[in-house]
């Protein structure tokens, strides 16, 4: 079986500092795959490159085994891959629930003509894409918010909103980065709640995360990045008990 | 039922349309006919400019250069070359189209001041050639243009005409074309916003990032609406070089671009109705100004920069959300 | 020929240093303040006329100079503290909209006290033109050329040798950071204005006498010093004197080889041309977009 996302040598350089160097790693179709390390250890940098924000200095990463060097980041998403953000990135100028709506983007091709005379065809694809952005709303847990703006919603709900947003586009895999950052305990479980959830779906989950307890309680597998480079690799017992990953996060 | 009414999606709409129908009954003469076919003309051209700057959060300030493309297409295909005016609109709006996405491809990759400085500069071309290619379009001291015909039906400022047993004059008949025109300028533009294309615009301005990761092909959306916004001009240019009946450079000139854009901006950015009352306020002001002479320049630069400075936001949202405010003081005090 | 090349390329290099003048206004705003200010032009207006006037008013030449260019101070200031500061939080649309507001009020004004007419500012000194191998070069040429050496030279020495200067680097960078080592960074808001407006005004005094000059002469000259900025790269000096040379000279050469109907055209699709291959112009800062 090929692996759906398969990273080989990956390499960035910003103006001579590596801040990716050298990362391989294959993560099948089903699980949940996460990528830990210290802070500017590259992951959100390979998180980047994946999903096509960025361009590798060498290297390349295959995407059900094909290249993805010349695709565009909305090119990945027709190929099933999606994400969300460290640093969030929702459309403040519209509402909650049209910011679920756009990530059926994909899904509602209508033509100028169409849109133009509003004809029924759009009617009736616009009524299911926001009946089946609210369902999301609420299986994500923020049902509460459908038309607030989004500039109104809360830190906590946004994350979820984003989260929605990125199933809405109905991924293969999908690429939380650093989900949990600034949740509170509570948030946090429902959070670990939430990605079972979606990985029970057969959706492929990647994930960045700094909550130890959450990703080891997870994750499938784990990589560690240290310095842009990788230190181990593994499933969470092997990562726990690795000597060069205790070093590195007590103090190395 | 009045409740219903206000959840409309079609509110705005009707509103305008309201006013349309109701205005007659305020104008007296010719002259006041004239301003406001006028002011419906460009109120059409910045819905359309509004698409592009409202919603997909792209500046252009170059617009009027695909107005004056429209406006002089149309005066020379039917001027020179004895068009029909239907025609000459609709091949005009397509051969600016076609302009508006070959230079539209390359210069919506910039972002911010300097996609203003490109699209500040297309403008500028299209003008100085309108300037200087004289054996076509007259140069500077214009251009002559025919009277606009409906399919064999000739409609000139200075006719009378009959409809539906009523007699009305030649600006009365202009009155309620660019009326008709004016409303299918806006229900497009609401059609289109509150679509998955109009989606995907606003969330190029929201944030292209986003757009981007669930799929949506920002340069391409940015080409489409830049385009659309093009075609909405050349067509009102077209337009406005008829009821002219004259036509010179300045129809694409910097200072009719920075009008445009003015009229979005102080109207409200992404607001549709906003944008018509920018361009209705700019159209009056220098009306109003007039009575002060020498001071209009001044006035005219001070409005507009307190203007801006106190409702950055724009009139329209400005005044919306005042009022707002206060109905749900009110209805909180009732409770 | 080489007499004709020459006339050309003086031309062009006296105009292009009052583009470079209007160009380093532009960069030094845009550095502190990321603002693109319309009313950069109106500096240059307000400098040649309040001169011209001052000195038809039996003011000494040195001290209309003077006056001139400290109004045009006062007004760089009083645009950053009235209009431009209020508006802070307004988007890259509306600060270009409330700038424009503010040269059409300028000009407003300007158009009130001195009319529409041109007028005309005598050279500095000899009214002689110098022959150099069969070119005639205008001796006020010499003084464009001149006073844009020492301001460029005087805004180098002033960002690397001042205290003041070095503040607005430091702001210009980063905000925040200024502030928390106890930069007034408001102050140096309105100084990077005012610099700005003695720059535009200090170009439009020493460029009157070749251009004459009137109320509404800002408009042009204010958006070929843009184009000098964004040729270079917006917030980049060297790139500022480099993108205003260049343009006066292509500018001098299309006029004189060409067609002078079209050399403003060449301005334009230069720009264009040097945006479609270098998105940031030819010194622009290289930025990742961080997500």
């Amino acid at each position: 079986m090929t692996a759906l996302v398969e990273v080989k040598g990956l390499d960035k350089a910003f103006g001579g500092v590596h801040a990716v160097e050298g990362v391989s790693f294959a993560v099948e179709a089903g699980q949940v795959y996460s990528v830990i390390g210290p802070n500017g250890a590259g992951k959100t940098t390979l998180f980047n490159l994946i999903t096509g924000l960025y361009i590798p200095t060498k290297g390349e990463v295959l995407l059900n085994g094909e290249s993805t060097a010349k695709l565009e980041p909305n090119q990945l998403a027709e190929r099933g891959m999606c994400r969300t953000f460290q640093q969030m990135q929702i459309c403040m100028n519209m509402t909650a629930i049209e910011n679920v709506m756009l990530g059926r983007h994909l899904q509602l091709r209508s033509s100028l003509f169409t849109t133009l005379f509003r004809l029924p065809s759009l009617r009736r694809n616009e009524i299911a894409a926001r009946k089946r952005a609210a369902d999301l709303m609420e299986y994500v847990g923020c049902g509460d918010y459908l038309d607030a703006e989004a500039s109104a919603m809360s830190y906590g709900a946004l994350k979820r909103l984003e989260i929605a947003r990125a199933l809405a586009a109905e991924p293969k895999v999908i690429l939380l980065d650093e989900p949990a950052a600034g949740l509170n305990a509570t948030e946090t479980a429902a959070l670990e709640e939430l990605i079972r959830k979606i990985a029970a779906q057969g959706i492929t989950v990647m994930l960045v995360e700094h909550d130890m307890k959450l990703v080891m309680g997870i994750s499938d597998r784990l990589l560690v990045l240290n310095y842009g480079r990788v230190l181990a690799e593994g499933i969470p017992e092997e990562i726990r008990q690795n000597p060069d990953v205790i070093a590195a996060y007590l103090g190395g | 039922m009045l409740n219903r009414f206000m959840q409309s999606r079609l509110r705005g709409l009707m509103v305008l349309a309201l006013i349309l129908i109701i205005l007659p009954a305020f104008l007296g003469n010719p002259f006041h006919y004239e301003l406001v076919i006028q002011m419906a003309i460009i109120a059409a051209t910045v819905v359309g400019l509004n698409l592009l700057v409202g919603f997909a959060g792209q500046i252009s300030l170059g617009h009027a250069g695909f107005f004056g493309l429209g406006a002089y297409f149309t005066g020379i295909a039917t001027g020179t070359y004895g068009w029909s005016s239907v025609p000459a609109l609709v091949v005009g709006a397509i051969a600016v189209g076609i302009i508006a996405w070959v230079v539209g491809r390359p210069i919506l990759r910039l972002k911010g001041h300097y996609l203003s400085m490109a699209t500040l500069a297309v403008g500028f071309i299209i003008a100085i050639i309108l300037n200087n290619e004289r054996a076509i379009t007259g140069g500077p001291d214009g251009m002559p243009v025919p009277a606009l015909d409906l399919f064999g039906w000739e409609l000139s400022t200075f006719g009378q005409y009959s409809l539906f047993g009523l007699d009305i004059s030649g600006v009365q008949a202009w009155y309620i074309l660019v009326s008709v025109v004016l409303l299918l300028a806006v229900w497009f533009a609401q059609n289109l916003i509150e679509s998955p294309i109009g989606r995907a615009l606003r969330s190029v301005k929201g944030s292209e990032v986003a757009a981007s990761v669930v799929g949506v092909d920002t340069a391409k959306y940015k080409s489409l609406v830049f385009v659309i916004s093009a075609i909405y001009a050349s067509i009102m240019g077209g337009l406005y070089a008829h009821f002219q009946g004259f036509i010179t450079p300045a129809v694409a000139s910097f200072e009719f671009s920075i009008l445009f854009i003015t009229m979005v901006v102080l109207g409200g950015m992404g607001s549709t109705l906003g944008v018509i009352l920018g361009a209705v306020v700019l159209k009056l002001l220098p009306q109003v100004l007039a009575d002060f002479q020498e001071l209009e320049t001044v006035m005219f630069g001070l409005i507009l920069m307190l203007t801006m400075i106190f409702m950055p936001k724009g009139l329209l949202p400005t005044i919306t959300a005042i009022v707002s405010k206060r109905m749900r003081k009110k209805a909180g005090g009732e409770a | 020929m080489l007499a004709e090349f020459l006339q050309y390329l003086f031309t062009g290099i006296t105009i292009g240093a009052t583009y470079a003048l209007i160009a380093l206004g532009f960069t030094l705003i845009y550095n502190a303040s990321h603002v693109i200010n319309f009313a950069q032009g109106e500096f240059l207006m307000i400098g040649g006329m309040a001169t011209v006037s001052l000195t038809a008013m039996g003011v000494p030449m040195v001290f209309a100079v003077v006056l001139a260019v400290i109004l045009a101070g006062v007004l760089g200031i009083a645009l950053q503290r009235f209009a431009i500061a209020p508006a802070k939080q307004a988007d890259v649309v509306t600060l270009i909209i409330i700038t424009i507001g503010a040269s059409i009020f300028i000009r407003g004004i300007a158009q009130m006290v001195w009319g529409k007419q041109y007028h005309v500012m005598q050279n500095f000194s000899t009214n002689e033109p110098i022959q150099v191998f069969g070119a005639v070069l205008n001796s006020q040429s010499l003084w464009v050329l001149g006073v844009g050496a020492v301001m460029v030279v005087a805004l180098v020495l002033f960002f690397t040798k001042t205290l003041i200067g070095k503040a607005i680097l430091a702001t210009s960078m980063n905000k925040e950071a200024a502030r928390l080592v106890g930069i007034r960074t408001q102050m140096v808001l309105m100084l990077a204005f005012m610099v700005s407006a003695l720059l535009g005004s200090v170009a439009g005094i020493v460029v009157a006498p070749i251009t004459f000059t009137s109320y509404d002469i800002g408009i042009i000259l204010g958006l070929k010093g843009f184009v000098a900025a964004a040729i270079g790269g917006l917030g980049s000096g060297v790139g500022a004197v480099v993108g205003g040379l260049t343009l006066g000279i292509v500018e001098a050469m299309t006029a004189g080889y060409i067609s002078s109907d079209y050399k403003d055209a060449v301005a334009f699709s230069m720009i264009l041309l040097v945006l479609f291959f270098m998105p940031r112009g030819l010194f622009g800062a290289k930025v990742v977009e961080r997500v």
